[in-house]
């Protein structure tokens, strides 16, 4: 979805991300268990007005949000269920650190 | 002998409930106050205020049914779904508001359930409000962890080789299922299938019903 307009910071579908590992207090729209955790970009979605400004009724930027796509096992190590289970969330860009970039698909 | 006043039953026989009669808390004080301004200052009226609490009344998981009904016997109108959740429904004449919708779609192989974590990110356009135990803390943290043991708890259990993908609904997406088409449906008008298509199948937690079940 309307990615031709966005710029070439945009991170392609595929790519090895890392999700920061901090901890900020307030409305904050990446939860605490995918933090410090490596997936990979299932989609991008759109530029959204980030909503961790917005809560606040501060003036927000827009940031691009992706979904990014966890395996069980990177999150929950030997308590996964099934090894070939994801869970996908909803990540601003600026929770997203790039490990490398794959080929976009 | 004093008449025996079984106080403590109603005349139905169940216990009589005692009222919850608890001080505001500070946000329903809050929304009272905002909602008087509002009305006060006609930025909005009562009447208005009632028309949008049946307007969100009146949404309900038929909406939802039948733009999977849709899905199955229109396969055009599935992948614009699939590409564009909102558009397409809103092009059955749903009014979307501004919710911006993903399909996902369950496959012999895969199978997707929605959770918000967070909070409670509903797609209440096409599905109306969020059943409690969506809200509640058990099936929010549960659900990412362990969603092969809360499926069973709703009564679905799947294969090992069939891949779960949970979604977590942390940001601005709102999420709805197309469960797969039940085997034995064929035959079924666009009507009758949305029949087969439930609220939870919607959210992940069921799948559709069987014809004649």
């Amino acid at each position: 979805m309307a990615t031709q307009a966005l710029d070439n910071n945009v991170l392609p579908v595929g790519a090895k991300v890392r999700i920061r590992s901090i901890m900020p207090p307030g409305h904050v729209r990446a939860p605490a268990y995918v933090r410090g955790k490596t997936g990979d970009i299932e989609r991008v979605i759109a530029p959204f007005k980030n909503p961790e400004q917005l809560a606040y009724g501060l003036p927000a930027a827009e940031q691009i949000l992706y979904r990014v796509s966890f395996s069980a096992v990177e999150l929950w190590g030997d308590e996964a269920e099934n090894p070939e289970d994801r869970i996908e969330a909803e990540i601003y860009a600026h929770w997203i650190e790039e490990l490398e970039t794959a080929n976009a698909t | 002998m004093p008449h025996d006043h079984h106080d403590h039953l109603s005349p139905s026989g169940h216990p009589y409930r005692q009222d919850d009669d608890t001080p505001l808390s500070y946000w329903q004080s809050m929304e009272i106050a905002v909602r008087e301004l509002l009305v006060e200052k006609n930025i909005t009226t009562l009447e208005e205020i009632s028309t949008q609490i049946d307007k969100m009344d009146a949404r309900g998981p038929a909406l939802g049914a039948a733009v999977v009904a849709r899905a199955w016997v229109d396969p055009a109108f599935k992948s614009r779904l699939l590409k564009d959740g909102s558009a397409a429904s809103g092009e059955m004449g749903f009014d979307v508001g501004p919710m911006h919708l993903i399909a996902l779609e369950n496959t012999a192989d895969t199978h997707n359930i929605v959770v918000c974590t967070l909070c409670s990110c509903y797609p209440r356009n096409l599905l109306g409000l969020p059943p409690d135990w969506y809200k509640s803390r058990a099936y929010r943290s549960r659900t990412v962890k362990e969603p092969r043991k809360v499926l069973s708890e709703f009564g679905v259990n799947l294969p090992n080789d069939t891949q779960i993908r949970v979604h977590d609904s942390t940001a601005d997406m709102r999420y709805v299922v197309i469960p797969a088409r039940p085997s034995g449906s064929e035959d079924l008008s666009e009507e009758d299938l949305a029949k087969l298509v439930t609220r939870d199948s919607m959210i992940g937690t069921g799948l559709a019903m069987m014809p004649n079940a």
